[in-house]
């Protein structure tokens, strides 16, 4: 079982798709010597060549529009977009190109494109290069959104995301690049839709994405200590979205927190909650908790971004209300 | 290779003929569109390119079996030309199975894979990055194939067209970019939307080679085409060609065109028809294009029938091909 940090597992996953298959290549910006703003990349270039690993230009439009011509020629790009705020930047070629030429040709295209990008606050970047906008994309038919929290997940998902003839949205967190795991000696291809149980427990379900997997984890150890036992559910892909782990997860613990980093109105959570909701009426016990970062653009100063994105103790909090308003 | 070769032998040929039987069918076609949608017997809404059809003949013959494009919104041409026929666009149009996007795209979402069309785009300007995306994977392949974008002059002022002719440039890719100057973004004057008004300006900032030339006359379209198509084909780059031409309708069908000038658009008809011009440079009697008129007619006729036939999709079927 090899040790790899999460940038690495994107790495070892682009270089293990380039190896074997010509038609995988990759572009975006500073992605070639430089290895990518965050490293990801690091390498690439001497292995596979300009050609393969391609510097761009500060391009977001055509970067992703690009990569959608060579995908509906067959080939398997994937693009880099530096800060998933720039997606604003390639949205129209995401939204109304990419996610709309299979349809609008009544089945006749396909466009295997990945869009790996990704965000996270917690270093004080301010409100343009860690926004969280996986939402905006879960809404869109014929996307599909994926937001791996660990190295295998990454590993695995990242791999499907190539190998799907649909375009996807890979969300990485800054935060995780980091993050080590032993991971499988041979790359698995984790499927969508799948969600994974991260910790079992059977008072509260908390459904988290991204970093929060990790906040509610400190979450979950903390609330055992004082006797309440969570079950923590990472969704992994968005869209799909595996509705039946969470649903029974729910009418087993009768409880649910939805957790992400993005602002809680309108946020993925939403949707979780009302999936729950829906499907479980019956089996809830308490309303769902949401938590997610508060109704503001990202601030610069430390104390102020820390009081804005969500941390374990806003989850625990949230494990709480739902334990203490069932009035145990 | 064979463009230029063919080229030689296009002057005063059957092929010129050739030409002005496929320009008086997508003529025909349009204005049969034009009526059907007045009759409220089409749905959405439409925009023919009435005045441009010697832009979509002359380029889309200048392309070789395997070479692709990507449409506008105004796209029944550059498809019909492109070899999709007449029946699947006019059963597309009136939302059938049968249509060439199988009801699933419209006038605006004419698809046609097989024969190359990556998709005429509702988007202006939209289409331009993707073509630059086939281009790059035909340079990577080692595939002798060029990738070819239609779009107006409006959309020279949009992002894609600059970040796709920069990228293309900069990445050499076979890719040419066919800017139908029609003078007219939608109801604005290219004097209200552009600073510039000889657009192969544009592509001087990119180090583009350029070609321009008039559109109502097509042998020079076909012969300008040709030689850009070889230019970007054999490895020596991405080219901007300009076609100067006229619309000789309004932006959508029943657009009351308030902001021409008054007299413009008659005396346009008058002088600047691709047809007319055609007609005349090949002295073809009067006997011979009403038999010409009347072949196509009635091919746009069946096409009419064809469509009307055709089956409805399931409403249901709405949910398919979402995803592959």
């Amino acid at each position: 079982m090899p040790e790899l940090t999460y940038r690495e597992a994107v790495r070892d996953t682009l270089a293990t798709a380039m190896r074997q298959d010509s038609d995988v290549f990759i572009m975006g910006e500073d992605i070639a010597e430089m290895g990518g703003s965050m490293g990801v990349t690091h390498g690439l270039v001497d292995e596979f060549g300009p050609e393969r690993v391609r510097n761009t230009p500060i391009s977001e439009m055509a970067i992703v529009g690009a990569g959608i011509g060579a995908a509906m020629q067959g080939m398997r790009p994937v693009v880099e977009i530096m800060y998933e705020d720039f997606l604003t930047l390639s949205t129209e070629q995401i939204v109304n190109q990419a996610a709309k030429h299979r349809y609008m040709s009544g089945g006749q295209l396909k466009v295997p494109l990945t869009i790996r990008t990704q965000g996270g606050a917690g270093w004080s970047p301010g409100a343009q290069h860690a926004q969280q906008l996986e939402a905006w994309f879960v809404h869109i038919p014929g996307l599909k959104v994926v937001f791996p929290s660990t190295p295998t997940d990454v590993r695995g998902m990242l791999w499907s995301a190539i190998y799907d003839d649909n375009p996807v949205i890979v969300f990485e967190h800054r935060l995780l690049y980091p993050v080590k795991e032993d991971v499988p000696e041979k790359l698995e291809p984790i499927p969508f839709g799948e969600a994974r149980v991260v910790r079992e427990g059977e008072d509260v379900t908390v459904i988290a994405t991204g970093p929060m997997v990790h906040r509610s984890l400190e979450a979950a150890e903390e609330a055992e200590k004082n006797g309440v036992s969570v079950e923590v559910i990472d969704p992994r892909s968005l869209q799909p979205l595996d509705e039946n782990t969470i649903v029974e997860s729910l009418k087993k613990t009768n409880r649910a927190v939805v957790t992400h980093e993005a602002v809680t109105r309108m946020g993925f959570g939403a949707e979780v909650a009302s999936v729950i909701q829906y499907q479980a009426f019956d089996w809830l016990d308490a309303p769902i908790e949401r938590v997610g970062a508060k109704f503001a653009p990202l601030a610069f100063a430390p104390v102020m971004e820390q009081f804005l994105i969500p941390g374990p103790e806003d989850v625990l909090e949230g494990i709480y209300r739902t334990v203490g308003r069932n009035g145990d | 290779m064979a463009r230029l070769e063919e080229r030689e032998q296009v002057q005063g040929s059957e092929r010129l003929k050739d030409f002005l039987r496929e320009m008086l069918l997508i003529r025909r076609f349009e204005e049969k569109v034009e009526e059907r949608f007045r009759a409220g017997e089409l749905p959405g809404f439409l925009h023919v390119a009435i005045g441009q059809e010697g832009v979509a003949v002359g380029v889309c013959r200048a392309l070789e079996d395997g070479d692709v494009i990507a449409s506008t919104h105004r796209a029944h041409g550059h498809t019909i030309a492109k070899g999709t026929p007449p029946n699947e666009v006019m059963a597309e149009l009136y939302g059938k199975v049968e249509g060439c996007s199988h009801g699933y795209g419209g006038s605006m979402h004419l698809y046609d894979l097989e024969r190359g069309n990556l998709g005429a785009n509702a988007v202006v300007g939209g289409g331009l990055p993707a073509i630059v995306g086939a281009a790059l994977a035909f340079k990577m392949r080692g595939e002798p194939r060029v990738a070819v974008a239609f779009f107006g002059d409006g959309a020279t002022n949009i992002g894609t067209f600059h970040e796709s002719l920069n990228l293309a440039q900069l990445w050499n890719v076979p890719a040419v970019f066919v800017l139908e100057n029609n003078w007219w973004a939608e109801s604005t004057p290219n004097s209200q939307h552009s600073p510039i008004t000889d657009f192969t300006q544009r592509a001087v900032a990119y180090g583009m080679h350029s070609i321009k030339v008039g559109g109502q006359e097509i042998e020079p379209v076909y012969d300008a085409a040709a030689e850009a198509i070889d230019h970007a084909r054999r490895g020596d780059g991405p080219v901007l060609l300009v076609v100067d031409t006229y619309r000789l309708v309004g932006h959508y069908v029943g657009d009351p065109q308030v902001y021409r000038p008054k007299g413009e658009l008659q005396e346009l008809r008058e002088t600047q028809d691709p047809i007319t011009k055609l007609r005349e440079r090949l002295g073809v009697t009067d006997e011979e294009f009403e038999q010409l008129d009347a072949d196509v007619t009635r091919e746009v006729d069946e096409s009419v029938e064809f469509a009307k036939n055709g089956t409805d999709p399931k409403p249901e079927d709405a949910l398919k091909n979402v995803y592959a």
